[in-house]
């Protein structure tokens, strides 16, 4: 009885000191979690200029034929092909290039270039096209009253006018007809510190074509990379500071 | 305003059936308009020629024809008011009513042309102050409301007293607002047949140019209709300063093009309108330079200029030309390839370095006709209901002898 006795209370004992070990876990664990929230942004938190997101494509690797990074970004934003190829919203696609005069033969992706004095933002009447603080080119689907004059001033070709209802929408890619759109650089995922949709396809892919990351902070790969590699910008005469440069063009 | 004698407002009968089956025309313009615009909303963009190559189509040819020619409207009353010239005094109230019905037309033609017309609002209480466009909301609501008073001024002693600084400030607002609408062109740098200055008071001259022509077919018609009489000694000034103000158009678009000309990076938009564009090059050399230049030029500069039939017929033809050089500075200057990769040929899913289609739709035609419907209709209604046209503009008041 007293052995039982003892036994009971080792038991009592060893469940308490579990329950407190156990406590003491989950407490450190989620003590870990909620450090690494605050290090992301609570959603309610404004998104900080601080940080200034990029990317970096470096067309020597970008693989002619290969659609992987068109076919992953459309997927991840609910974007649909009808088959009318002149109105159908592309927010990436593959341009081939050929040098005019030596026959040089290149291909790269194009999209949003999220510049930093970006034209569309300066031309919308109502400011629904905007540049987050963190630098991606954005578009309030609340307030486009779809007057298409930010298409009129991307010197990108970079946005798509919805000329049809739209369906299968995702919930992280608001998106209706008559607003325009185009390339959010996955500010969904960004914003959940996960790579944008086209970058991880052509990771997977084998190419590693697009990097993206800080191009504020000096320490990051992609800005190691801009500083000891040599890059440009697209019309880099219009002196827009686009987030997005190009290698190997 | 200077008294002059013999002049008396009334207002036009308007009982024949020649007026409102006329009438009857505009509103089953108008609703077939509305009805090509519900048709446009409910479907998409997608009913209409336009693309995400060709983002502005034939609605908005015709909606800034519209806008031009609305503050071109004006010129007869500034010049009657401004720079105190008596022949055009008499008609300025019909050039202040004229001015306003033709942009509330363009402006009509514009928003139903929004992919999102509903959200109206947002466009009258949101502004980017950087937009050209959110300046253009002020100016063309500013210019309603001070043609609006400009008119009334015009019209009731009562405030008489302001009619000369109301017509002063209005030319002044039409110089800004049609400044504002040929910089929605002109400072745009992405594409290589705008980013060019230049359009700014290339759109004011075409304004003075397309505004006079429309003015002259109405009261020509209407004078003609109600057998009022029409001073011909006065009809010769006023296409005489339809020629000068073509004339003018045609300078500007020659330096425009010269410049663009020796500029090597836009050689390429350049051969494409003035040599091998197909229907933009015919538009422009048979449209907006044969038909909306020199054959007014030439009727108007030579004897054929005496002839109310002739006078007509140039006023038509600076109405079509200019409907052909916005068509060509419109959608030319969209479906021409942008310089994306400037010494490389390109190709894509996305019509990169290919020149653009573009064929308007029929929802896109009657919407902007529509909008001219809406003009004339409110003129032809106004001028019915309110004393805006002088009993006669014959030489007895328009050139009173010197004696008198």
């Amino acid at each position: 009885m007293s052995d039982n006795k003892s036994l009971q209370s080792s038991r009592r004992e060893f469940l308490g000191k579990s329950a407190v070990a156990g406590a003491a876990l989950a407490a450190a664990g989620s003590g870990l979690v909620l450090t690494r929230m605050a290090e992301a942004r609570a959603p309610d938190q404004p998104v900080s200029n601080k940080v200034r997101w990029g990317l970096l494509v470096d067309a020597a690797r970008c693989v002619d034929g290969c659609t992987d990074c068109v076919t992953a970004c459309h997927e991840e934003n609910g974007i649909e092909q009808s088959g009318h190829a002149e109105t159908d919203p592309q927010w990436m696609r593959k341009v081939e290039l050929k040098d005019e005069r030596t026959g040089y033969q290149l291909s790269l992706p194009m999209m949003c270039q999220h510049c930093e004095t970006a034209p569309c933002a300066d031309v919308c009447p109502t400011g629904a096209s905007f540049i987050r603080a963190d630098g991606i080119a954005l578009v309030d689907r609340h307030i486009c009253i779809g007057c298409r004059y930010c298409m009129m001033a991307c010197p990108y070709k970079a946005r798509s006018f919805e000329h049809e209802t739209v369906t299968k929408q995702k919930p992280h890619a608001p998106r209706g007809k008559g607003t325009v759109e185009a390339c959010t650089m996955c500010v969904h995922r960004v914003d959940s510190e996960r790579l944008p949709a086209c970058v991880e396809a052509c990771a997977a892919a084998g190419h590693n074509a697009i990097m993206f990351g800080d191009l504020k902070d000096p320490n990051s790969e992609i800005a190691r990379k801009m500083a000891s590699e040599p890059s440009r910008a697209m019309r880099a005469d219009l002196k827009l500071n686009p987030g997005v440069r190009y290698q190997g063009v | 305003m200077a008294k002059m004698k013999n002049l008396y407002y009334r207002n036009i009968e308007g009982t024949s059936p020649g007026y409102w089956g006329l009438l009857g025309a505009l509103a089953l313009m108008i609703v077939a308009g509305l009805g090509a615009a519900y048709y446009m909303e409910h479907h998409g963009h997608i009913v209409t020629g336009m693309s995400n190559q060709v983002v502005w189509g034939l609605p908005h040819v015709f909606a800034i024809f519209l806008i031009v020619a609305a503050s071109g409207a004006l010129n007869v009353a500034s010049i009657g008011t401004v720079f105190g010239k008596q022949p055009y005094q008499p008609v300025g109230r019909f050039s202040a009513l004229l001015a306003m019905a033709l942009l509330i037309g363009g402006l009509i033609v514009l928003v139903l042309d929004l992919g999102r017309p509903d959200r109206l609002i947002v466009a009258m209480t949101k502004y980017n102050f950087k937009s050209i466009f959110a300046w253009n909301i002020f100016l063309y609501t500013g210019f309603l409301a001070i043609v609006g008073f400009y008119l009334w001024a015009m019209m009731d002693r009562m405030v008489g007293k302001y009619y000369k600084p109301a017509g002063v400030v209005a030319f002044v607002w039409r110089l800004i607002l049609t400044t504002g609408t040929g910089s929605i062109f002109g400072f745009l740098v992405a594409r290589e047949a705008y980013d060019a200055a230049i359009l700014a008071p290339l759109f004011i001259i075409m304004s003075f140019a397309f505004g006079l022509a429309i003015f002259l077919l109405l009261i020509m018609g209407i004078y003609g209709a109600t057998d009022r009489e029409l001073s011909d000694s006065v009809l010769r000034r006023w296409k005489n300063l339809l020629g000068v103000f073509v004339a003018a158009v045609l300078l500007l678009v020659v330096i425009y093009h010269l410049y663009k000309l020796y500029i090597t990076r836009t050689h390429g938009i350049e051969s494409f309108i003035l040599l091998n564009g197909g229907v933009y090059t015919s538009l422009f050399w048979i449209g907006q330079i044969l038909i909306g230049a020199l054959l007014p030029l030439f009727i108007i500069f030579t004897k054929l200029g005496h002839s109310r039939f002739w006078i007509a017929i140039a006023s038509v033809a600076v109405i079509v030309g200019g409907i052909a050089q916005l068509y060509v500075i419109i959608i030319g200057g969209q479906v021409y390839p942008l310089p994306l990769f400037p010494g490389m040929a390109a190709s894509s899913s996305f019509s990169d370095g290919v020149v653009a289609h573009y064929a308007p739709s029929l929802p896109e035609f009657l919407l902007g006709m529509g909008g001219v419907a809406i003009a004339l209709l409110a003129v032809l209604f106004v001028v019915k209901v309110l004393d805006i046209l002088p009993e006669s503009l014959g030489d007895a008041v328009l050139n009173p002898p010197a004696a008198s």
